[in-house]
């Protein structure tokens, strides 16, 4: 899933509009397994899959598998509608420099719930 | 006259609050009992504008609903700009009282939402004889801190637009599209730091404040309502059941497909919640 957010993002005009201020690389964690997502100026140029070494990052998102495949459920449980809820639950995780994040914040939820279209609604 | 002119009417008027004199803008609409609607956190009376509307409510009640100092229309107390804002229990008390008092108001229903909801349980324990009843939305006695205030007022993080993100995720999903960002847009509005300041009380971990207050209410005199939404995660509907069960004879409410905001989010579904409490308070004697 998450390897679709260049075409989920990419293809939204106003989606990347809003992230137009924010040029950043983070890490995307579901399970174990890590991605690297570069964004430049609201478009995700880049998605890759890990294992990574020595590579740096602003922040990360580490939630598991079973945390982000409720997250994109086309209508989500209660307690799992955005990250926040999630992390709430002790369920994930959101850490390093989070200025870009905060600043970025409805975008940054946006975009790490688009894969909610694949599954019929967002 | 050919355009529509709603029956709401905004007028301002002058307390007295903590020792300084204020400048308050409320709304009302209706007429009969009256009832004191306190908005959320960082927002305004506006959230209530559907529930003035409705000829349901209108027809019974005088509602009413004020605009915190700093707040909407309210101005901030002199000095403010050298001032950290930060709501205490006993600030935001003695506002909704000195405002009811102020208006002569006669044993009103109080009914907050949020940190709204959660002050009706100090002035159910403080003020029983003064009010017919209480009505908390979204309350709790204590709520859990998840998330790094700060981010709310600083420089490199625009107020509005974190504001409205930071609760987005506290709607029901199935609420109309119109009214959550209606809603959203209200989170947008606030000055600088006021958010936050508010969340000062929200949060407040006084534990022992609570339970005293709890212990005190006697809802034969003043009873005691709970509407929590399925879909708040902030004061989740385990939070509000907690609190209940500390305040005997409280009802609890929880209310299906709805979030933290149900007066504005989706105020249709939310009357078919608000309504059967409103007659049983009017037929109290």
């Amino acid at each position: 899933m998450i390897e679709k957010l260049p075409e989920l993002v990419n293809g939204d005009e106003r989606l990347v509009w809003r992230g137009r201020f924010l040029t950043v690389d983070f890490l995307v964690e579901v399970g174990d397994v890590p991605y690297y997502v570069s964004v430049q100026s609201g478009r995700i140029t880049s998605v890759e899959r890990g294992p990574f070494h020595t590579r740096s990052w602003r922040f990360a998102v580490r939630a598991s598998a079973e945390a982000w495949e409720k997250l994109w459920e086309p209508i989500p449980r209660p307690g799992y509608t955005d990250i926040l809820g999630v992390m709430k639950r002790g369920e994930a995780r959101i850490e390093g420099d989070l200025q870009p994040f905060m600043a970025n914040l409805r975008y940054m939820k946006e975009i790490l719930v688009t894969p909610r279209r694949l599954r019929g609604r967002c | 006259m050919t355009a529509e002119i709603e029956p709401i009417v905004g007028r301002y008027v002058y307390l007295r609050l903590g020792g300084c004199p204020h400048r308050i803008y409320f709304e009302e609409a209706g007429e009969g009992i009256p009832l004191v609607c306190l908005h959320t956190a960082g927002c305004d009376t506006r959230q209530y504008r559907h529930l003035m509307l409705d000829p349901a409510v209108t027809k019974y009640y005088r509602v009413l609903a004020f605009d915190m100092p700093w707040h909407g229309k309210s101005t901030p107390p002199l000095g403010w700009q050298e001032e950290e804002y930060r709501l205490t229990t006993e600030a935001y008390a003695e506002a909704v009282m000195s405002f009811c008092r102020g208006l002569e108001l006669d044993r009103p229903v109080v009914m907050g939402c949020s940190m709204g909801g959660r002050i009706v349980i100090p002035l159910a324990a403080e003020y029983a004889k003064e009010l017919r009843a209480v009505i908390g939305l979204e309350t709790a006695d204590q709520v859990q801190s998840w998330f790094d205030n700060t981010w709310l007022h600083r420089p490199d993080v625009d107020g509005g637009e974190i504001g409205a993100a930071r609760v987005s995720g506290l709607l029901a999903p199935q609420s109309p599209e119109e009214t959550r960002w209606e809603t959203l847009w209200g989170y947008m509005q606030s000055g600088p730091g006021v958010f936050k300041g508010d969340l000062n009380f929200y949060f407040y971990r006084a534990e022992s404040d609570f339970r005293d207050f709890m212990a005190r209410i006697d809802t034969k005199v003043c009873p005691v309502y709970l509407l929590t939404g399925e879909y708040d995660y902030s004061c989740t509907p385990e939070d509000t059941k907690r609190t209940a069960a500390k305040i005997p004879g409280a009802e609890v409410i929880i209310m299906k497909e709805m979030g933290h905001f149900p007066m504005s989010e989706n105020p249709k579904h939310f009357r078919s919640y608000i309504l059967p409490v409103l007659e049983k308070i009017r037929g109290q004697k």
